[in-house]
């Protein structure tokens, strides 16, 4: 297995990086030090650059995945490599001036120094200016792989320094087969998970793998049908606002207890008797940083739950519109009875409105809006 | 009144207005005792060690001398052992007063203070309902040299809110309009805070849910006027039409406490859902909700001006009402 094997559906970008590894060999051209790779978010962005960091690193020049130096590559411990991403907010100045630091080094023991920004669009504009320097110029073994959803994340200046690979969304067909290969799901399982997940490969995995995903998508999709006065639409935004809520809990609960164990214990703090002074500020302020994680995750969950019933709306107004012939191809094939019912109820335009309440409610939950309200407002809007 | 020189006065509790008048009133006797006397003010916060008892000697220039310590809970442990000997052993010429801001903090010190003869001990509590402030607002007057009855009193609370430093400078602008010993009745009351409302915005969503429109803008500019956060408005309306809805849609001949867990709304609240539901239809709920929803985008950054979006939000819920 190579390291160009994890890339789903991206051959042609596939077909780019391996000719700039034999051009990085041989000393050709077509070889660069700074490179951005943009695509959709489960596209394989980070993916692509791991794999492409590997093949130059290879012992063999080809990105063999056998060698010492692609299995290290895989597992995150190649020396080599830098892999540099966030869990909070955004990427400051501190760390990409660390960063910049790492840039100026020797490589250890292979043939580049590789540093890969996993999150280039968090990077905040005074990290990305400190940046700069050591992305125009780098020392002759550096190579820079910046990671972000779209060219315009990254500041212009940055974004003119670097060659950029695009990634498309893979076809549900190469994501199925992935599954089916990697992680052996069986073929039916596998292609209703990669056309549902509209081709993010980590979504595809987790719904083609876990019971819980699955059950709750299912249940996002069944409130579409149960929408009948306004109590239940209201009881139907009062559940999305529970998932998500839960779903925030699940993620941050752990992360918070270890955090704060590791606050107590960097001060010193026990369990009875006094506080170290400073202890109460550090405290608030860990506090305060949790409650936005969750805030941001629960949103996050909210907005994933609302691209679910989108592309249920999308399915709808395919059938409608009589575009879609199998419906097997419908993006929630296993629901396609619903799909056909609710295609039977409505017209194009109406369906068209209940497409814009959905945008419109990701929009104002986006904009600080009271999230419940304003899932309330678009199931209102979808029982219409 | 018994001297206050060789007596500690401790203020405690939570309300700081009150305790701040007890303080003066204590530094007012002190004078009244020995117009000569010097009182020294202190925040315990800044007292180093060994500066108590320079505080609490006998002064050059008079012999007697005052000492208040607010904020007594910042007292640090070297001061507190100073301020304990002292309080087993008060000098006669001198009069002490210690304020503490309430709460857990230097709780300690307190009990042990409490334990000496010479410390009298003042608690100042907040009033918490609004009937124990109807109650702290005829005391007030009476003190001030009148009278208010009742229902004088309850309406200047309404008016006025619930803040004790406002209510003290309502009452006594009161009295000395009315004159001292004349009583304050209703009338004098609404002369001066009338049409006034120290409004919440439960209170205008209502009003705009009733139907109330006159009422429901009039209460929305005081709110306005009070710097009531646009927030609140638009979440008050939120829950108001969330429990109408919820209660439209359970079915008939559910007891009023099953049909509060049904909607999750206090039980008392029932009846009254019940009056407004009957001015409703689900589509006006519909609509109203969406007005609201919208609104909240616009406070929160997403208009132009905040207020105009409240104003046209209570017009257009009014105006989703039956008929």
């Amino acid at each position: 297995m190579t390291v160009w094997d994890e890339l789903v559906g991206q051959e042609p970008v596939v077909e780019v990086l391996q000719r700039a590894v034999a051009a990085a060999s041989s000393g050709g051209s077509g070889m660069t030090h700074a490179w951005l790779f943009t695509g959709p978010p489960g596209s394989g962005r980070s993916n692509a650059a791991r794999a492409f960091a590997a093949a130059l690193q290879c012992e063999r020049g080809t990105g063999c995945g056998e060698c010492h130096s692609c299995v290290t590559a895989r597992a995150g411990s190649h020396p080599d490599i830098t892999l540099i991403s966030t869990q909070g907010l955004s990427i400051g100045t501190d760390q990409a001036r660390e960063v910049v630091r790492a840039a100026s080094l020797h490589p250890s023991s292979g043939r580049w120094q590789v540093l890969v920004v996993e999150d280039a669009d968090r990077l905040t504009d005074q990290a990305a200016n400190a940046l700069l320097k050591a992305i125009e110029e780098p020392p002759p073994a550096t190579i820079w792989m910046l990671c972000a959803p779209a060219v315009e994340d990254v500041i212009v200046t940055i974004r003119s320094r670097c060659r950029s690979v695009v990634l498309r969304t893979p076809p549900a067909a190469a994501v199925a087969r992935l599954l089916v290969e990697r992680d052996g799901i069986d073929a039916q399982a596998a292609r209703e998970a990669a056309q549902a997940s509209q081709g993010h490969v980590g979504r595809a995995r987790a719904l083609a793998t876990k019971d819980e995903v699955r059950r709750r998508r299912r249940e996002i999709l069944d409130l579409a049908g149960s929408l009948r006065t306004p109590g239940s639409c209201l009881r139907a935004a009062a559940t999305i606002h529970e998932l998500a809520a839960d779903h925030a809990k699940d993620l941050a609960d752990s992360a918070d207890a270890k955090e704060l164990a590791d606050l107590r214990a960097g001060w010193g703090v026990e369990e009875r008797g006094k506080r170290p002074a400073g202890y109460a500020g550090a405290l608030s302020a860990l506090e305060k940083e949790q409650k936005r994680r969750r805030t941001r995750l629960s949103r996050d969950a909210i907005d994933g739950m609302l691209l679910d019933l989108l592309s249920l709306q999308r399915d709808v107004l395919a059938v409608q519109l009589g575009s879609v012939q199998d419906p097997g191809d419908l993006v929630n094939a296993d629901v396609a009875g619903e799909v056909q019912t609710l295609a039977r109820l409505g017209t194009a335009e109406s369906t068209l409105r209940r497409v814009d309440a959905i945008l419109e409610c990701r929009e104002s939950v986006a904009a600080n809006a009271a999230p419940l309200l304003c899932l309330e407002r678009m199931m209102l809007a979808l029982a219409a | 009144m018994a001297s206050p020189f060789g007596s500690i006065l401790l203020v405690t509790g939570g309300s700081e207005f009150l305790a701040d008048r007890v303080r003066r009133k204590a530094v007012g006797q002190i004078r009244e005792a020995d117009p000569a006397c010097e009182v020294a003010e202190s925040e315990a916060g800044r007292l180093v060690a060994g500066e108590l008892a320079a505080l609490t000697s006998p002064s050059l220039f008079s012999t007697s001398s005052g000492l208040v310590i607010t904020g007594l809970e910042d007292l640090v442990d070297a001061a507190q052992a100073e301020l304990l000997a002292y309080a087993a052993e008060p000098s006669s010429d001198v009069a002490v007063v210690l304020v503490h801001g309430g709460g857990n903090k230097g709780k300690g010190v307190l009990d042990k203070l409490r334990k000496n003869a010479a410390v009298h001990e003042v608690k100042v509590e907040a009033p918490k309902y609004e009937r124990d402030h109807v109650t702290w607002v005829r005391r007030e007057v009476t003190d001030l040299g009148s009278t208010i009855d009742e229902e004088a009193a309850a309406l200047l609370v309404t008016a006025v809110g619930q803040d004790l430093r406002a209510l003290a400078g309502a009452a006594d602008q009161l009295v000395s309009s009315a004159g001292q010993g004349v009583r304050v009745d209703r009338e004098v009351v609404a002369q001066y805070f009338g049409g006034r409302a120290d409004v919440r915005g439960f209170e205008i969503a209502d009003a705009a849910i009733e139907g109330r429109l006159a009422a429901a803008l009039e209460q929305l500019r005081w709110a306005e006027a009070n710097k009531v956060a646009p927030v609140l408005v638009t979440s008050a309306f939120a829950s108001g039409l969330r429990s109408l809805t919820k209660l439209a849609d359970v079915r008939g001949g559910l007891r009023d406490n099953e049909v509060a867990s049904a909607i999750g709304a206090p039980p008392f609240k029932v009846r009254a859902l019940r009056s407004q539901l009957r001015g409703w239809e689900p589509e006006g709920l519909a609509r109203a909700m969406d007005v609201v929803a919208r609104t909240d985008v616009e406070v929160k950054g997403g208009g132009a001006d905040p207020a105009y979006a409240l104003e046209r939000m209570v017009l257009q819920v009014a105006a989703a009402r039956r008929g």
